[in-house]
């Protein structure tokens, strides 16, 4: 696999092609579990490893999949893993594994992942597809984090709240308390507060992309190339 | 016709295939984590339960020993749930309950409580709730020590007139804005004191091995 390949990967996953943000799949978990900055992180990375796993092990089998039947085992492969997961989680994170509850199980209706199995690990080999289902994944557990990171703040005053959840006791002095004797702001952290954020973090990616290209419309002609290329 | 009689059958095989794999693979991730996950459970219990029954008070095999409550009014059950038996030198030092709270602002509040022999409440927490959050949820331990009011409480110290916020005259705290929430818990604990007092004697019977269905996993 050459270098330029997996730079395009994890472009594309963690920017052009954003699952949060650009494809807009996967909200459910975006906007339920996005209510503070811990819980949107594992919730994303529990995602990433499922789309990871899921991807490369649809990968190599994906010429012995009749057509007909390839959603059914993708849906399979996909509901396997997740419950994997989900043992994994429960015996080993159990604080977590309450406050995620029935997240976990629903990453199986999460489409991104089925639509990465489908788009991409159906017709290309493993370690790309693996590598792909990673990009995906961190690029939503980036939108997540942003998200629920910034709904914490404004709704609770904190960052990082509930980590002891996921990494022990010890770390429960790890939290920030970003605006001391903060009352709350309820909006942020109820679902419109999901919604809102989402689209201002939306209307943000797009005013970035705006400004890049007239950028390079202003440059000469001989930069822009180059960009155009690595974006592909 | 045969071929795709033929083809339909080379499907389904492939099919049936994944699927042996994948319970192949759940079994597997099963039977390494269970003996882990019921651990975990258990010891969350144990950390739970220690909130509201120090666990100086009592020697014995909480988890083990147990009794089955069937759903009750008062305890605004719809299904049979389990008391774990505290007891210290074999005397009997407190039963502990799960109760549902029927009339949260929104939905059902799941809590458990420590009742001593006396009647007295040892202790009272949340396990579940979805009350507004920033609102109600003053009720969770994690947001405010509202519900170490019921410490000590019983009602032998106060009666039906006592036993309700204070907004209805009672004796209880609320915070302004939100008072459905702990209206709905005054109510449903000052209940299960009710239910405590008709069948105490049964709750602190001595528990007989063959009495424990519901608790899973090896006797020890």
């Amino acid at each position: 696999m050459k270098l330029t390949e997996i730079k395009a990967i994890f472009h594309n996953g963690l920017w052009k092609q954003n699952p949060g943000l650009v494809q807009l799949l996967g909200l459910c978990p975006l906007l339920a579990i996005s209510n503070s900055a811990v819980n949107a992180i594992s919730l994303g990375l529990a995602t990433t490893l499922v789309m990871a796993m899921s991807s490369g092990a649809i990968a190599p089998i994906r010429s012995y999949v009749p057509n007909e039947i390839r959603i059914p085992v993708f849906v399979l492969i996909i509901a396997v893993l997740v419950t994997v997961v989900q043992y994994l989680m429960n015996a080993y994170m159990y604080g977590l594994f309450v406050v995620l509850g029935i997240f976990i199980p629903l990453i199986v209706t999460n489409c991104i992942v089925l639509a990465r199995a489908e788009s991409f690990a159906s017709k290309n080999p493993p370690l790309a597809s693996a590598l792909d289902g990673m990009a995906m994944g961190l690029g939503l557990t980036a939108v997540l984090a942003v998200l629920g990171g910034v709904r914490e703040i404004i709704g609770k005053g904190t960052l990082f709240s509930g980590i002891d959840l996921a990494l022990g006791e010890s770390t429960q002095s790890w939290v920030i308390h970003v605006i001391p004797d903060y009352h709350g702001f309820l909006l942020a952290i109820l679902p419109p507060g999901a919604f809102i954020g989402l689209g201002l973090l939306i209307a943000g990616k797009n005013w970035l992309n705006l400004r890049a290209e007239a950028k390079q419309h202003s440059k000469p002609a001989s930069t822009p190339m180059v960009g155009e290329a690595a974006q592909g | 016709m045969k071929r795709i009689a033929r083809s339909t059958l080379q499907t389904a095989v492939n099919l049936a295939f994944f699927a042996v794999i994948g319970t192949a693979i759940l079994a597997a991730t099963f039977s390494l984590t269970h003996e882990a996950i019921e651990n975990t459970i258990e010891a969350e219990k144990l950390k739970l339960i220690s909130q509201i029954v120090p666990p100086s008070q009592y020697d014995n095999d909480i988890l083990r020993d147990v009794k089955n409550v069937p759903a009750d009014a008062l305890l605004g059950t719809s299904a049979p749930t389990i008391a774990y038996i505290a007891r210290l030198k074999e005397q009997p030092a407190a039963a502990i309950i799960e109760v549902v709270a029927r009339e949260g602002y929104s939905g059902d509040i799941r809590l458990i409580l420590a009742i001593r022999p006396n009647g007295e409440l040892s202790g009272v927490r949340v396990l579940a709730h979805k009350e507004t959050p920033g609102l109600g949820d003053y009720i969770d331990i994690g947001k405010s020590d509202w519900i170490k009011g019921f410490d000590g409480k019983s009602r032998i110290t106060w009666g039906d007139a006592q036993w309700k916020v204070k907004k209805d005259g009672g004796q209880f705290d609320y915070m302004a804005g939100a008072t459905i929430t702990p209206r709905a818990v005054v109510k449903e604990v000052n209940q299960t004191l009710q239910y405590f007092a008709l069948h105490r004697d049964e709750l602190f019977a001595p528990t007989t091995v063959s009495a424990i269905t519901t608790v899973t996993g090896d006797s020890k």
